[in-house]
């Protein structure tokens, strides 16, 4: 193990907390503020990062040089919009609930700054050890939901209200298959626990044995990911959560060219602003849930623990961004459609394949179960996913497509 | 739709495409970064007027007799000439104030198309802001002046033909003169072989003989008219053709001076 930059962090956390001995009640402060400050912070320069991260990849896809202006590439224009937001005025509409209008922001920022706590960001590291935080953080993500719709309905706008509905539509529909995927690695791993889960994906008898190459891939290979429920899973988790943190092709809620903001339609200045931070912490805490879950957590070879989080929080982000500079946004049908009709079944699925990969590895072996899960296990949610897609399709659409306006 | 949805994974590709080669490839990424990088403009940008100069003395060599052809035909009508006085207050063929107001221009292009003296043109000149929008916008004579060099740097094509009209005209102009001199020549010669021969009439008291000799001179003299300008017509072919519609332009505004859309009907 060569976690040596997250025991370092755990030590210096000791180490400040040993100064207030003496004071219990300053040193439960004190210890508070040390496991969440430093996450907070950081998740709050992650997200500073991430819009121009996500500004410049959507330019250069669509053959733009981004934001360039602010600082060396631009990377002082997250500052330089925050002064912008924070100088525009506060417009809150007449006719609209007030308090509820207020409350919406905050009620949308809390959860998503809950929810980063249960993420192990690194070896030990964790700001909410709790034995049941997956379960947790499902139960405490979903809290969005409320936040959106008391945005859109408090407004008294109705494309606020339409967002607001389509919001709760879309992020209740999505919960099941996402929870439903996220199952399966419960199952395997027996534990609800991140950190147990992510050593659930380090292959024990290959780490710490002191042969480089075992150590070397023991900490890769063991992923969820490379396994056949774990492959699928991914898919199934990583849809699901893009619908959870309405990021495109789902950001139905909030379709600029249909119901021009959706809930944030009469939000201005710092409420907004509040709204978007939410939003990309949100989306990052349950990339950050995918990556321990499927992508091994925090573990990973050469490098420390917190290091290989952060490498795989941003690739994962890179993904979403990448997909948002692909894909159209989906119609309402379809969207409903999807989770309900598609993504749902294949789910429950995935966790019969899962339970036959795990009984397999015990009866028969770790290769034995990886090549009949891939086989037959993944064989079966390919076929299944193509019956479906067959019963799914509208019976007005027989033979090829064909398309009036377009070549 | 199957698990891997290659449909999806094929846009995908694309975009990572368009991505990646938008670092190496020019055309990939094509903005041109404005204050500090221009993209080069097309010589056949038109945008507002200027007035041409030959020589190195924007003064002296301007090209610009004040004609106020321009003027007149002028839609919006934002130009505004005074003729130039000298000492004595007699006008001189130039102009002593020649304003545009660039606000109000709208770039038709027909005071360019009027100019019989090849002086008023289009500039390619984009960047026209100014800090004042009253004074500012309004552009006096001296801004206006060009030197020819500029444009044939902006307008390669076009300045080489108003040039090649030029020398044509020129060359014509002095054919003309030739001709008009010879003609008086042949008169006076003329003339005075008439009165020699009436002198020697005179002295011989027969009449009958001049009105011949007059004939004899005009025979001689209808080819020579004839071949004067086709000496010049190869080198100015079709600089004559626009030339030729100037002359038509020229007289009208002056007949109808009190309407000015008179030339946009023209078109």
């Amino acid at each position: 193990m060569n976690n040596f930059i997250d025991h370092k962090i755990i030590e210096l956390g000791h180490w400040v907390v040993g100064f207030f001995d003496e004071y219990p009640l300053l040193k439960l402060v004190v210890q508070i503020l040390l496991y969440t400050l430093p996450l907070m912070l950081s998740f709050m320069g992650a997200f500073a990062f991430s819009t121009w991260l996500e500004r410049k990849g959507l330019a250069r896809i669509q053959n733009r040089p981004g934001p360039n202006r602010v600082g060396i590439f631009g990377l002082l224009q997250p500052m330089a919009d925050g002064i912008k937001m924070l100088l525009k005025e506060d417009i809150v509409p007449e006719e609209s609930d007030k308090l509820f209008h207020l409350l919406a922001p905050v009620m949308l920022m809390v959860p998503a700054m809950i929810a980063i706590g249960f993420l192990p960001v690194g070896d030990g590291l964790n700001a909410l050890p709790l034995d049941s935080a997956i379960l947790f953080f499902f139960a405490i993500g979903s809290m969005n939901t409320i936040a959106v719709f008391m945005a859109g309905w408090s407004s008294r706008n109705k494309y606020s209200l339409l967002g607001g509905m389509r919001a709760v539509a879309q992020m209740i529909s999505y919960e099941i298959p996402l929870v439903l995927s996220a199952v399966t690695v419960i199952m395997i791993a027996g534990s609800l626990n991140g950190q147990v889960i992510v050593a659930s994906q380090q292959i024990s008898g290959w780490v710490g044995s002191g042969d480089v190459v075992k150590e070397f891939f023991g900490q890769i290979l063991g992923w969820h990911i490379f396994k056949p429920w774990g492959f699928a899973g991914f898919i199934f988790f990583f849809v699901a959560a893009l619908a959870e943190a309405n990021r495109s092709p789902f950001d139905l809620p909030e379709a600029d060219s249909e119901i021009i903001a959706g809930h944030l339609t009469e939000y201005s200045g710092f409420k907004y602003a509040i709204f978007f931070i939410a939003e990309y912490i949100s989306a990052f805490a349950i990339a950050g849930i995918a990556v321990t879950l499927f992508l091994g957590g925090w573990s990973g070879p050469i490098l420390s623990g917190l290091p290989w989080f952060v490498i795989k929080l941003f690739s994962l982000f890179a993904v979403m961004i990448w997909i948002r500079g692909t894909l159209p946004r989906l119609r309402v049908d379809q969207l409903m459609g999807y989770a309900w009709k598609f993504l749902m079944p294949l789910a429950i699925l995935n966790i019969f394949v899962a339970g036959f990969y795990y009984f397999a590895e015990q009866q028969w072996g770790t290769w034995v179960a990886l090549i009949g899960g891939w086989i037959f296990g993944f064989g079966a949610l390919q076929l299944a996913a193509k019956g479906l897609s067959r019963l799914n399709k509208s019976p007005l659409l027989k033979g090829k497509r064909v398309y009036q306006y377009a070549e | 739709m199957s698990l891997l949805a290659k449909g999806i994974l094929q846009g995908m590709a694309v975009t990572a495409k368009n991505f990646f080669q938008s670092y190496y490839k020019k055309d990939r990424l094509p903005t041109v970064q404005y204050p500090e990088e221009k993209s080069t403009v097309n010589q056949f940008t038109r945008n507002i007027p200027f007035l041409v100069f030959d020589g190195d003395d924007p003064i002296d060599g301007m090209r610009c007799t004040a004609c106020t052809l321009c003027e007149k035909a002028c839609p919006p009508q934002c130009i505004y000439i005074i003729k130039d006085k000298d000492e004595n207050g007699k006008p001189i063929k130039r102009p002593a104030v020649f304003d545009i107001d660039s606000s109000v221009c709208m770039s038709c292009q027909l005071c360019v198309e009027v100019c019989p003296f090849e002086s008023i043109r289009m500039d390619s000149e984009f960047e026209l802001s100014n800090e004042n929008r009253f004074e500012g916008l309004l552009l006096n004579r001296d801004e206006l002046l060009r030197s020819n060099e500029y444009y044939h740097e902006i307008h390669p094509l076009e300045a080489q033909e108003t040039d090649d009209r030029i020398v044509a005209k020129e060359a014509e102009a002095a054919a003309k003169k030739k001709e008009r001199e010879e003609k008086a020549r042949k008169a006076a010669e003329a003339k005075k072989a008439a009165a020699e021969k009436k002198a020697a009439e005179e002295a011989t008291a027969a009449e009958e003989a001049a009105p011949a000799t007059e004939n004899k001179v005009a025979e001689t003299e209808a080819p020579k008219a004839e071949a004067a300008p086709a000496e010049t017509a190869p080198t100015a072919e079709s600089p004559t053709e626009p030339e030729a519609k100037q002359a038509d332009a020229a007289p009208e505004p002056k007949a109808e001076e009190e309407t000015p859309e008179e030339p946009e009907k023209k078109e």
